[in-house]
């Protein structure tokens, strides 16, 4: 399930866009937020220096609540693991996203995951895409991620934290949908390369299926919007 | 930590001076008076992963915290007793100057003050939550997550804390003791059976402003980037007060501390019934009531 709320600039908030996108999975599974601060201002906070003169510089930070995992977690950003999955959600959106149209400025997508179940990193750029499409940044495409696994000579979709703690090979992929690029693909534990196949099929087959809730979300969000405008 | 930006013709000295005139009238700029709070959404439950958890909603502010209980060794100083650990995570969704450790200061600011409202002896019934003394207890940790900031954080926090504390089941437990002396702890088999905390005596922090010649509750961003000082008083359902603090550059007199007190008890005990009256019917519902959670 996943939904698009469009927040534009609060009360004396500043002139940045904010949208938030919320995806959730299953009745126990993952809920992520992401939160996409777009470009209307090219500001940059931080070092000037960081930024690139002919496109944007994308930021993203990985938040996850203390509360969300099984056992309490200490810290919920800092750590290395938060800090691994904000650059590859980084570098999954700089190949989404089209940045030559944005230069000198920063875009920021903060995710937030309120409760994990496995496949965080999915959940994450998930919501996020979702995000970045409301906050009307152009991209090339969705991106939709999945996680997939190897068990028993089975190649399963989207593991949960059950099945990525037995400690079986995983597979995290994000997908562009349209081309069939990949954005991200990232691997833990062995596999067999005979089987790699199976499971890089397994996850863009289950991404595809993501592409099509989202895609069913946007439309019906841009439908519900244009209703309201056009009165 | 100034939070709002004001865009208005004739800039913030203008608009204070408008606020101050409607003060006079008991009128603010969104027509509430000025003991009014904004809309609050509570919702419990929402997290699934913890003990006890719930959402609020005042205006633009979202919070939503997690209690988790797990299992400790009692303070040296109280070995009878359990214990709460509280933690404000500012999210960067927030604001974008939460990023990294920018919101540090501002959630050890609000953990600080959270300790002191519930350091007492009636707040939270602790020996409940004791298994075995000097060695076992329960200890409940309890997760603030600052989603939005719209204004009157610590009134948001103060009732959702409350709320999560309303819906934390702490599952019973049973020490059995064998003839080397040796503990074991039994969890009892049936994931139903659960210990219920009071919340009676939870307090709730009512913040107040001083605008102008008045003061006013609930504030907005808008209105608390005019106000020079604030009073936070932390009032129980009763009207017993538990903590009073004074927050803000600005000075008050001692006149104004005293009423508002008094308006921070009578606003309080006003709090304090609706949010036990809704808790109740949320809980009536029962497992068949329809989550909202984060969709919608």
């Amino acid at each position: 399930m996943a939904v698009l709320q469009s927040r534009k600039a609060g009360d004396g908030e500043g002139g940045e866009g904010k949208v938030v996108a919320c995806w959730d999975v299953g009745g126990r599974g993952r809920k992520g937020l992401a939160h996409v601060f777009s470009p209307t201002l090219p500001q940059i906070r931080g070092s000037r220096a960081r930024a690139l003169p002919d496109r944007a510089l994308v930021n993203c930070q990985y938040s996850s609540a203390t509360f969300s995992t099984g056992e309490r977690k200490r810290r919920p950003h800092g750590d290395r693991k938060s800090c691994e999955m904000g650059l590859q959600l980084r570098q999954t959106f700089e190949a989404a996203i089209l940045t030559q149209l944005h230069p000198r400025s920063q875009i920021d997508i903060y995710v937030q995951v309120l409760q994990a179940d496995g496949g965080t990193y999915a959940a994450c750029v998930n919501a996020a895409t979702l995000a970045v499409l409301d906050a009307g940044i152009p991209m090339r495409d969705f991106v939709c991620a999945c996680s997939a696994g190897f068990v028993d000579g089975t190649a399963l979709a989207d593991l949960s934290h059950v099945e990525e703690a037995a400690g079986g090979p995983q597979l995290a992929l994000a997908l562009l949908p349209a081309s069939g690029q990949i954005a991200l693909l990232e691997m833990d534990a062995r596999l067999h390369e005979d089987h790699l196949e199976q499971v890089l099929e397994a996850a863009a087959w289950a991404s595809r299926d993501v592409h099509t809730v989202l895609d069913r979300v946007v439309r019906q969000h841009v439908q519900e919007a244009s209703v309201l405008l056009g009165d | 930590m100034d939070l709002g930006n004001l865009h208005v013709d004739g800039g913030v000295e203008r608009v204070k001076e408008l606020k101050q005139k409607r003060q006079m009238e008991d009128l603010r700029v969104d027509g509430r008076g000025c003991e009014d709070y904004r809309c609050v959404e509570v919702e419990t439950d929402v997290v699934s992963n913890t003990s006890g958890s719930a959402r609020v909603k005042l205006g633009h502010t979202d919070i939503l915290v997690g209690v988790k209980a797990e299992m400790g060794t009692p303070k040296l100083e109280k070995p009878n007793e359990g214990y709460l650990e509280f933690f404000v995570d500012c999210s960067a969704s927030a604001t974008p100057e939460f990023e990294g450790r920018g919101g540090d200061d501002l959630g050890t600011e609000i953990a600080n003050t959270l300790y002191r409202i519930f350091n007492n002896k009636s707040s939270i019934d602790l020996k409940s939550l004791c298994i075995s003394p000097r060695e076992h207890c329960w200890v409940l940790y309890v997760d603030v997550l600052l989603l939005e900031c719209g204004g009157n954080l610590f009134d948001a926090i103060s009732v959702a804390v409350k709320a999560a504390l309303f819906n934390t089941r702490i599952p019973r437990v049973r020490v059995l003791e064998d003839e080397e002396g040796s503990k074991d702890i039994e969890l009892s088999d049936d994931p139903y059976d659960c210990i219920q905390l009071s919340v009676e005596n939870v307090p709730c922090i009512v913040t107040l402003c001083k605008i102008g010649y008045r003061h006013v509750v609930d504030a907005t961003l808008q209105e608390e980037a005019c106000s020079l000082a604030s009073l936070l008083v932390s009032v129980t359902s009763k009207g017993v007060v538990t903590c009073i603090r004074k927050v803000g550059k600005g000075s008050l007199d001692p006149e104004s501390i005293f009423e508002m007190l008094e308006t921070g008890k009578r606003v309080g005990k006003v709090l304090h019934a609706s949010l036990q009256s809704i808790l109740h019917k949320e809980e009536s519902l029962g497992p068949k009531r329809q989550k909202v959670g984060f969709l919608g």
